[in-house]
């Protein structure tokens, strides 16, 4: 296991407007690692769609908090951990399912999908009644590596 | 939120533009339904190519446009996806039922 070399901690209320805040803190933060942009993308599209759960999912009729922990690592690694303690999820396994979404409607489902499509690693842990945690995972080949340098 | 409409005969166009998330899908929806709802096209075209992110929050604002604009016959074509954008979408499987095309 690599040393830690960074780490930040972020919390915010679970309001859709926090959504765009809290994947542009991540990347910025991330950015230290000297990513690639389509890197930094995929970093702010998988932290968008857990933090996008914990509002529409975790707390569907109150507000409540959302917790951001990120680590960099020394060989590259970028691990972001989102936390709730919101109402938690009974089946996790078919939460994770493709297409799987017990709103419908405007929501695709999709949202653990695009995580694992986007990142290397996804941990979920969730107990019911007192919150969920979801881990991403993803390794920073970088600038420099791209270039071949 | 951004949405610029153009009409033609039997199209419309809804060029989209900036970030795209569950926080602006809803008042996206609600513009382009009207539009759609008022002119019934035959096509409805949604354009990305200005599209600075997305989540999924934008498959679902297609999977639902695709609802609208089949209600009454039309067809549904999404332009200028990126890459990465475009594996999104087909992860849904909407491109059995409207028309993908990347930058």
């Amino acid at each position: 296991m690599k040393a830690c070399i960074n780490q930040m901690k972020l919390e915010i209320e679970s309001r859709s407007v926090n959504e765009s805040f809290a994947r542009a803190a991540v990347a910025a933060f991330a950015a230290q690692l000297d990513p690639t942009l389509e890197e930094l993308s995929d970093i702010k599209t998988a932290v968008s769609e857990a933090v996008t759960n914990c509002i529409v999912h975790a707390y569907p009729d109150r507000r409540g908090q959302i917790y951001l922990w990120a680590g960099l690592y020394e060989d590259g690694l970028v691990r972001v951990r989102i936390r709730d303690r919101g109402c938690g999820i009974a089946d996790v396994r078919q939460a994770m399912e493709p297409l799987f979404t017990t709103l419908g409607g405007e929501r695709s489902g999709l949202g653990f999908a695009v995580m694992e499509s986007f990142m290397d690693r996804v941990r979920v842990r969730s107990i019911l009644g007192s919150g969920t945690t979801v881990t991403l995972e993803k390794r920073i080949l970088g600038r420099a590596a791209r270039d071949g340098d | 939120m951004p949405v610029e409409f153009m009409q033609e005969p039997e199209r419309l166009t809804a060029a989209l533009s900036g970030e795209i998330d569950h926080h602006q899908a809803g008042p996206l929806r609600e513009r382009i339904d009207e539009a759609a709802i008022r002119l019934r096209p035959k096509l409805l075209c949604l354009d990305f190519g200005d599209v600075s992110f997305m989540d999924s929050s934008a498959v679902g604002l297609v999977m639902g446009r695709y609802r609208t604009i089949s209600a009454f016959g039309g067809q549904l074509e999404v332009i200028r996806l990126s890459p990465a954008a475009a594996r999104m979408m087909r992860l849904s499987g909407i491109q059995q039922l409207a028309t993908l095309k990347e930058i």
